[in-house]
């Protein structure tokens, strides 16, 4: 469990985290949004220990940060920004070392470096050096890196910056299936990943925490939830659908031809409208309900001037 | 101190994963020969002694250990691997003295191979070994202390370049301290006392003795003590700003 109060840091007069609070129990897994220089890695790098907060505390069940930092970490595997991994090192090397640092000895050692070689499938790479790496390997291996020890609370900043869409998929699973029980972090600025792998969304923009609830209530927050789409084979008379009962607003894109109608709040107007189609044998081609826009809340919610 | 072992031996052998320690063993072993035999006149002193062999290595050292220690903080910096180093459960201290043992080393690696001159002043004459290991034991101990310092400078920075700079001032100005160089500077204005405390900082005057063989009391522990100071100041740079 981790429990932050009142955390701020500062660099000279520039303030990077401004009095953020929450809490994170396990089981949670949390996506952490923001845009660039949100404050998200700095938020990270005070959770393990990295960097000490100008005020406030970061305290891993009930024990303060700062004065248990190494038993603290023990419990944590990190992945920070850019994957960062000794470039002199080939891969077996460098998860020996880590499997070392972390107290895995023997047979526990050899078969926890063999499943998360696995589960990153790094075999083909086991003897390059990391430097002759790919952009897409290096963060395997700094994957590989953090979860090597099986930890209680995982923190991955940006896992998936840099791979291509099967191994962002294949990193997606992995954190799914290791979430499980678990205290999990991870910080991104891809809005699909959130609502894929995450049960808690939050969103930081300048320091502060401007969202903090699950993927669907972030997807509530958006006008389009519940929201109807329809297009239409050829051209004809909709001005009735803007009149159905429960319809707040029409809109209609010019350029695909696409109909949008935004519900009133709490109303499901897909059966009145439906019925109405049917009733004017309105050539309707598709008809799907919206689930909201995660990436339109998002602008707004980091776009919006301190609340 | 388990981890500082481990990091020890990584970083041991990424000296050897690189070229950075063949290079420097070369180096070491191409420039205390030429020292050793041209400019310290090895045969024509007609003495079975290492006198000229000893008496080279401060300046070699202010050149070749701060090119080891240069990489050992800034390049951690650079790579941005200091931030895994500092968020495994490995505290700044294992990771200095770690770091340090690795580097140091290297540097009693490089002593050892120049095994050959040893050989030679024995195949040549009788020369008293005691005073030789002695002496051995004194320059490994004085490599300490410009390791120490190479890497104090090497923590500020995440430019090698600039650690490598600052380390040879900081070295040169240690090596030359017990000289005219720096003493003129203090004589117009300071009293004996500051002088003399000044000039006993000096490496070569603590050497001196050790290169003679002899491992007197206060010359090991000049060199401990500064050794340890150094790298006390580099544990404290490191926990200060290790984020920067």
């Amino acid at each position: 469990m981790i429990s932050v109060k009142h955390l701020t840091r500062t660099f000279d007069d520039f303030t990077a985290v401004d009095d953020l609070s929450f809490e994170i129990a396990p089981g949670d897994v949390v996506g952490f949004l923001g845009p660039n220089g949100a404050g998200k890695s700095t938020t990270m790098k005070m959770l393990t220990g990295f960097l000490s907060p100008s005020s406030g505390e970061v305290k891993i069940d009930n024990l303060s940060m700062q004065q248990n930092a190494k038993m603290l970490q023990k419990k944590i595997g990190y992945l920070p920004e850019g994957s960062p991994v000794y470039g002199d090192m080939t891969v077996f090397q460098f998860l020996h070392f880590i499997a070392d640092v972390r107290e895995l000895k023997g047979k526990s050692k050899k078969a926890r470096i063999g499943e998360v070689i696995t589960q990153l499938e790094l075999q083909s790479v086991l003897n390059r050096t990391v430097d002759n790496l790919s952009k897409g390997f290096k963060r395997r291996v700094g994957l590989a890196q953090a979860i090597i020890h099986d930890p209680q609370i995982l923190i991955l900043d940006e896992p998936t910056d840099g791979l291509d869409p099967n191994q962002k998929h294949h990193v997606r699973e992995l954190i799914r299936k290791l979430s499980q029980d678990k205290l999990v972090i991870i910080s991104t600025h891809i809005l699909e990943e959130v609502t894929s792998v995450c049960n808690r969304v939050m969103i930081i923009a300048k320091g502060q925490l401007r969202f903090d609830g699950t993927p669907t209530a972030l997807q509530q927050k958006s006008r389009y939830y519940h929201a109807v789409s329809l297009t239409l084979s050829y051209a004809a008379d909709i001005s009735g659908l803007a009149e159905i009962e429960g319809v707040a607003d029409m809109e209609i894109n010019r350029i695909t031809g696409q109909v949008t109608l935004f519900p009133e709040p709490d109303t499901y107007i897909l059966g009145p409208i439906t019925n109405y189609i049917n009733h004017r044998k309105l050539p309707v081609d598709a008809l799907f309900v919206e689930q909201g826009r995660v990436d339109e809340v998002f602008r707004r919610i980091t776009s919006e001037e301190a609340a | 101190m388990r981890n500082a072992w481990l990091v020890a031996k990584r970083e041991f052998s990424s000296f050897f994963a690189s070229p950075v320690a063949y290079v420097f063993i070369a180096i070491f072993l191409m420039l205390s020969g030429i020292f050793t035999f041209f400019v310290g006149n090895f045969y024509d002193r007609g003495q079975a002694d290492l006198l000229p062999f000893f008496n080279f290595h401060p300046w070699l050292y202010l050149f070749l250990v701060p090119a080891i220690g240069m990489r050992s903080w800034a390049e951690e910096r650079r790579s941005g691997t200091i931030e895994l180093l500092m968020t495994l459960p490995i505290t700044v201290t294992e990771a200095v003295i770690g770091k340090f043992i690795a580097a140091w080393g290297v540097l009693a690696l490089s002593l050892a191979l120049t095994f050959p001159l040893w050989i030679s002043v024995n195949y040549l004459g009788s020369p008293d070994n005691g005073i030789i290991i002695a002496a051995y034991i004194g320059s490994w101990l004085m490599s300490g202390a410009f390791l120490a310092i190479s890497m104090c400078m090497s923590a500020i920075t995440k430019n090698q370049v600039v650690a490598f700079i600052l380390a040879i001032v900081v070295c040169f100005l240690f090596v030359v301290s017990g000289s005219g160089i720096v003493l003129d500077a203090f004589q117009p204005w300071a009293g004996n006392l500051v002088i003399d405390t000044i000039a006993s900082f000096s490496l070569l005057t603590h050497f001196e003795a050790m290169a003679k063989g002899v491992l007197a009391l206060n010359d090991v522990g000049y060199f401990i003590i500064l050794t340890a100071l150094w790298l006390y100041g580099c544990l404290i740079i490191i926990e200060q700003k290790k984020a920067d």
